[in-house]
């Protein structure tokens, strides 16, 4: 069996207070992971914690060595004036991509600040996913996406699979049994029927 | 009169000054820094009447304030514009109390202040020449680091890589250019070159190559008319730029709004409302 990418052990994180924990889980190369919670829980702490921006209070996080991570975060950056088109996008989020799904072909000669916020949440998920890192750590990607949206998500999701880790955060399960390997549930309460 | 060898010396220093101020002014405006501009050209001038009160030439006074100022911005902590507001205020602060203290310090502030372009040396054109290759250089390295820590942040954290460097170099080249950008065409005429035609291309480009290309065009153009009307017209450079590239500003501005209304779709919204006519 392949060395583990990333090992919790008793993870217990947070900011000034702890938030979520203690966690115990393990992502394997090449899998695609679900995190389910609900809103609140701490999952975007999660994922803080493992891109280093949340203090680690008790337990243990252990990366493979040389490992290598992508981070989408919650609301991926979109500033007023964005003088980018999807290639510029593409290109700088140094996405391996050459020929996308056929809705989102027709945005990437538009600038990326006159897409709407779906279109725009589809493609920052598509450049992350393109960055080959080891672990891609995505949090509610499936914000701003309507059925057809989640459904392209999904697919893009797939193709992923074996090639790169994928650890994602939602609060729609059925999305994350629908487009994962597996999913974790870190909510107190039971997830919905 | 242009062609007279007494403005050629000025006008290729100020045409470098304004192709590089531009150009990086884009970079600037993409991290929401433009307002460092005028804080590091407010201390330049500063530091620069300082030198020239002793006997230092302004160029080199100039750049070691920016300097020095570039390194209290990156190893400071303080949050939002605060830093560039307090350049602002101890560079105004300075440059009048210098100035009022000193013989000829009234005429060397307004110098600083309206530019003093037809008086420029072989120093100036030298330190404009280094300005061109140190940026060269720079923005090769530097553009998709910013553009990615734009867009992307938090990258270099999960990867656990430093950002020290990269940050230090931008501070140190914005304080640089606009050191010698202030010694060259005047404190507002810098500040101008770097904040309006970035504004202009950000509005109306397609793409960041063109956001880029627009705005050195625009930055270019206005140097150029204004170098000639105010030698024409016998007026100072400094406000005559200023003049110049807000006329024109105002006018792409109001164009690109007419424009934006028509056919700009709207930002958020389900992909049918995307061409919505906003009234």
């Amino acid at each position: 069996m392949p060395q583990p990418l990333l090992i919790a052990d008793g993870l217990v994180t947070g900011y000034a207070k702890p938030v979520i924990g203690p966690l115990s889980f393990a992502i394997q190369p090449g899998e695609v992971v679900g995190l389910w919670g609900a809103n609140g829980c701490g999952k975007s702490t999660l994922l803080r914690a493992i891109a280093n921006k949340a203090r680690i209070f008790t337990g243990s996080l252990k990366q493979r060595p040389g490992l290598s991570l992508a981070w989408q975060m919650q609301q991926p950056v979109r500033l007023d004036e964005m003088p980018f088109n999807g290639h510029d996008y593409l290109r700088y989020a140094q996405a391996n991509r050459s020929t996308p799904p056929n809705r989102m072909a027709l945005w990437l000669d538009q600038r990326i600040d006159t897409l709407s916020g779906g279109q725009f949440q589809l493609l920052a998920v598509w450049a992350m996913l393109g960055r080959q890192a080891d672990l891609i750590l995505l949090d509610e990607p499936t914000n701003n996406l309507d059925p057809e949206g989640q459904q392209i998500l999904a697919e893009i999701l797939k193709a992923v699979q074996g090639v790169s880790a994928v650890l994602l955060v939602s609060h729609e399960y059925r999305f994350l049994e629908h487009a994962c390997h597996r999913v974790i549930n870190i909510a107190k309460s039971s997830p919905p029927n | 009169m242009i062609w007279d060898t007494l403005f050629i010396m000025p006008f290729l220093s100020g045409f470098l000054v304004a192709a590089v101020l531009s150009v990086f002014g884009v970079l600037l405006r993409l991290r929401d820094e433009w307002l460092a501009a005028l804080g590091f050209a407010h201390l330049a001038g500063a530091s620069a009447l300082i030198g020239m009160a002793v006997h230092i030439p302004a160029v080199f006074s100039a750049t070691f304030g920016a300097v020095i100022g570039a390194i209290i911005k990156t190893i400071s902590h303080f949050r939002g514009g605060t830093v560039y507001a307090l350049m602002i205020l101890a560079g105004w602060s300075i440059t009048l109390l210098v100035a009022a203290n000193t013989r000829l310090g009234g005429s060397l502030g307004h110098a600083m202040v309206e530019g003093q372009l037809y008086f420029l040396g072989f120093s100036h054109l030298m330190a404009a020449t280094m300005l061109v290759i140190v940026m060269a250089v720079g923005l090769y390295w530097l553009m998709p680091i910013v553009i990615r820590h734009r867009l992307f942040p938090g990258q270099d954290a999960a990867n656990q890589r430093p950002t020290w460097r990269w940050r230090l170099a931008f501070d140190l080249i914005t304080g640089l250019s606009m050191a010698i950008a202030t010694a060259t065409v005047g404190l507002m005429a810098a500040f101008a070159l770097a904040f309006i035609p970035p504004w202009i291309a950000f509005r109306t480009a397609k793409n960041w190559r063109q956001t880029l290309i627009i705005s050195f065009c625009f930055g270019m153009v206005g140097y150029i008319a204004s170098f000639v009307l105010a030698l024409w017209l016998d007026q100072p450079f400094g406000p005559v730029l200023v003049a110049l590239l807000l006329i024109a500003a105002i006018i792409l501005h109001v164009v690109d709004r007419r424009h934006c209304v028509i056919e700009r779709p709207l930002k958020v919204g389900r992909s049918k409302d995307r061409w919505k006519v906003e009234k």
